[in-house]
């Protein structure tokens, strides 16, 4: 009976149980973070690195594609890290932001938008050709995946390409974010990511909004907005050139 | 007002996000274009605007900041729901177009950068004096 309403009560208080849950992750990766490494490794870093492995051990369990969110009693955590709230939170970041410092890498940042969408498509389209995929809207799809997720699905499906196809490459997007995640915090300071205009440009290469956001919150909280910034203009334009300029190329190229 | 904090917030956030997927449609794509990027913008003007004439109390910043703060926490509850599974189960062809669509991007952040700093690009030289 206890059980039961226990797991009534997180049911219908579902936000509030996500934010229990989170902010004990969060505790939790931050104890990890002093006590293991010192601090060296931060703890927010560890912290999006657990919501990785929880996503996949709440996958395994319920089969389903929500992560951990799809365990009925955590559904709030769906919510509290859908799109809603993740734009809402990003928008806040802005608050405080130097203006100076964004109007000056404007143009670089928008430049590296157009240039990380292309890049990325290409690597994708080559591995695509590597595994021996033949067919240019097939190639076009999975090169398009490798820019984000939701290019993928949205250039599969005005190329008409079957939905195998389309699944690979929303996973190719997924891996792409989950690494971008857990890999920011430990390239950056090879690549020189500590400041608002490598933080733009940052964010317009690799373009994944999801895992730009984490991976800058990563290494240092300030530099979000910058990253943020670009990084949203991405998808569009990926959406833009993928089914159209990009897909006459491979086309052509393939014939 | 606390709320006007957060009011003011999801004000620009709702403008950007429904601007980005004007611009969507106009473009004809399936996806919202710079929404959150817009919203950003937004927040940035009226805030310092309303710092000289309507001023932005104490209380309205802290609206502001307490959702700035649950940043990461969001982001982590972010993480907790993406489908790992389908990502790594979906054969090599994804992960090896993801990882190397990564590696790539990361080896350009710096040659990009730089690109940016050190020579002004198309700036005038008094925003280049300090």
């Amino acid at each position: 009976m206890i059980s039961q309403t226990l797991l009534d009560v997180a049911s219908k208080n579902s936000i509030l149980v996500a934010f229990l849950f989170v902010g004990l992750v969060v505790w939790l990766s931050y104890w990890l973070s002093g006590k293991l490494t010192r601090g060296r490794l931060h703890g927010s870093a560890i912290a999006i690195a657990l919501g990785l492995c929880l996503a996949y051990a709440g996958g395994a369990m319920t089969g389903g594609s929500h992560g951990i969110a799809d365990i009925p009693w955590l559904s709030g955590v769906g919510i509290l890290g859908g799109a809603m709230f993740r734009d809402f939170a990003i928008v806040a970041t802005a608050y405080g932001a130097d203006v100076e410092a964004i109007k000056k890498s404007g143009f670089i940042g928008a430049t590296s938008v157009l240039l990380g969408v292309i890049l990325s498509f290409t690597v994708g389209a080559v591995v695509a050709v590597l595994f021996g995929y033949t067919d240019a809207a097939q190639i076009t799809t999975i090169g398009a995946g490798a820019a984000t997720y939701i290019v993928g699905p949205v250039t599969g499906t005005a190329l008409g390409v079957g939905s195998d196809i389309i699944a690979l490459s929303i996973a190719a997007g997924l891996i792409k974010s989950i690494l971008v995640m857990i890999a920011t915090p430990i390239v950056a300071p090879m690549i020189g990511l500590n400041n608002p205009h490598s933080a733009m440009v940052y964010g317009g290469l690799m373009g994944t909004t999801s895992g730009v956001a984490a991976g800058l919150a990563a290494v240092d909280p300030k530099l979000v907005p910058y990253g943020a910034m670009t990084a949203t203009f991405y998808t569009g334009v990926g959406c833009l050139l993928a089914p159209s300029v990009l897909y006459f190329i491979i086309q052509a190229l393939v014939g | 007002m606390v709320v006007y904090g957060v009011a003011l917030l999801a004000f620009c956030t709702l403008c950007g996000v429904f601007l980005g997927d004007i611009l969507g449609s106009l473009l004809g794509v399936q996806a919202n274009v710079g929404g959150v990027g817009i919203a950003m913008l937004l927040l940035i003007v009226l805030s310092s605007m309303s710092s000289k004439k309507l001023h932005l109390g104490a209380d309205t910043k802290s609206g502001i900041n307490f959702w700035s703060a649950m940043y990461i926490p969001i982001v982590v509850a972010m993480a907790a729901r993406q489908d790992v599974i389908a990502a790594l189960s979906s054969g090599w062809v994804a992960i090896v177009a993801g990882v190397a669509a990564v590696a790539f991007s990361f080896a350009l952040v710096p040659l990009f950068a730089r690109m940016g700093s050190d020579p002004p690009p198309l700036e005038t030289s008094e925003d280049r004096a300090e």
